[in-house]
């Protein structure tokens, strides 16, 4: 391993500063699941390690009524999972949260590091997308704003400029009557990276009519992505097994996935069609309609 | 930081894991390092009470924390009942990744003492073993639990 300076600043204002000065030479550390892996294999090797948890704003987890779940970018999987709110408004988050690594990984991996490491498998991406999140991000020229969706911009790339960190990641509040599931597919039963990830959040409307519906997948191209038109099919429709079959397919024809060690190309649009129905089963389940499956 | 009870001020290269902390800082051997990237757990501490693979922990993160390794599971010279039992139902062939599989179900027995098979399972899936085929260790966390359990309703 290459060897670095190690800072742990106590406000963004101090870590944006280090980092401006590192030259987009520096990392931010959270967890460091991800991170000290990748130094130890010589994949990356920064000079400067940015440790961003004596951060306060960074290790925040909130909930406020009107604005929804603020979520520092530094607090770990399983601080987020336990969390009573979470749990109560957010299944979907606790879903793909517990599905990272193994208990000790969950005890240090964040969500920031999950998709500031830009991987196109990142478990908690089709959550947080499904979700309408936004990214808040710090850097020299004050804070922005965006989409997660603009957030991922290749494989182990994104939208962050050199010396910017992401802060937290605001979730809206669940609008009433909805429900979210994750759920991926691995070859064994725990601690593997997603061959497919699925990630479903629905809105219901009277008389079952699906009033939102909001599908994302990771693992099946170059960044984790919506499903649009699976989405729109769903939307003013009721959610009854013809629709749920329709969004499959159009999901799985959403994807670009690649053939790998993992799983041919094809095999994953057909595991994105078969998750894709089976959250929504799932979100059908949590809002107390039977659904046929 | 603060390693089984005990204060330690240590000098440390930024590189250094706490893992490489443990063992050539402390000469606390029991701490093993198997694949060095988390997939093993063979390297499993206990930081501020909770398992996390010490190699990929950088010693200057655990600055003013606390640790807990396996030198720190017995207690007054007695064995902690995971340890016991380990030994009873033979959870052990080469031992190399014994002292993370201890760890991690000490910690599931700290906050869960009443688990089931299937939170045995899931709370030591990031421990791996090659010799015993997990079973012999998962009747040994039962049974330490179900130990425990009884030690309890007779005191």
């Amino acid at each position: 391993m290459r060897e670095f300076e190690y800072a742990a600043p106590r406000t963004v204002k101090e870590a944006v500063a280090l980092l401006a000065r590192a030259n987009g030479d520096a990392r931010c550390l959270a967890g460091g699941t991800d991170l000290i892996a990748q130094m130890k294999e010589g994949r990356r090797s920064p000079s400067l390690i940015v440790d961003i948890k004596r951060i306060p704003d960074l290790m925040r987890l909130d909930y406020v009524e009107r604005r929804g779940l603020r979520l520092g970018a530094g607090v770990p999987c399983s601080t987020i999972y336990e969390h009573p709110v979470v749990r109560e408004k957010y299944p979907i988050i606790v879903d793909a949260c517990s599905l990272v690594g193994s208990l000790q990984i969950q005890n240090r991996a964040s969500v920031g590091g999950n998709l500031c490491n830009g991987a196109p498998s990142a478990d908690t991406a089709p959550a947080f997308l499904a979700l309408n999140a936004t990214a808040v991000v710090a850097g020299p020229r004050g804070r922005r704003q965006l989409p997660l969706t603009e957030f991922f911009v290749g494989p182990g790339k994104t939208a962050l400029a050199p010396g910017e960190l992401l802060v937290e990641i605001i979730v809206p509040p669940p609008p009433a009557r909805s429900a979210g599931n994750y759920l991926r597919f691995i070859p064994r039963n725990e601690m593997d990276i997603a061959v497919a990830g699925v990630g479903s959040v629905v809105v219901l409307g009277a008389k079952g009519v699906c009033k939102d519906a909001r599908i994302a997948l990771a693992s099946v191209a170059p960044v984790p992505l919506r499903a649009h038109e699976a989405e729109e099919r769903l939307r003013g429709r009721p959610l009854d097994a013809e629709a749920i079959r329709e969004a499959g397919a159009l999901a799985a024809a959403a994807c670009k996935p690649i053939s790998d060690v993992r799983g041919s190309a094809d095999y994953r649009r057909h595991l994105v069609n078969v998750l894709t129905q089976r959250t929504l089963y799932a979100c059908l389940k949590q809002l107390g309609v039977t659904g046929e499956s | 930081m603060t390693v089984n009870g005990e204060r330690y001020e240590l000098l440390v290269d930024s590189r250094q894991t706490l893992l490489d902390a443990l063992r050539e800082g402390l000469s606390l051997y029991g701490t093993k390092e198997g694949c060095g990237n988390g997939n093993c757990g063979s390297c499993t501490v206990l930081l501020d009470d909770k398992p996390v693979d010490s190699c990929l922990v950088f010693a200057l993160e655990a600055d003013g924390h606390k640790v807990t390794t396996v030198e720190g599971l017995a207690k007054d010279g007695r064995l902690h009942p995971v340890q016991q039992s380990f030994m009873e139902h033979g959870s052990l062939q080469c031992g190399f990744c014994t002292p993370g599989f201890l760890v991690s179900a000490k910690a599931l027995l700290d906050r869960n003492p009443n688990p089931t098979e299937h939170e045995v399972r899931l709370a030591i899936a990031g421990n791996l073993c090659r010799c015993t085929g997990y079973d012999k260790i998962v009747r040994a966390v039962m049974d330490a639990a179900a130990q425990g359990r009884g030690q309890r309703t007779a005191g």
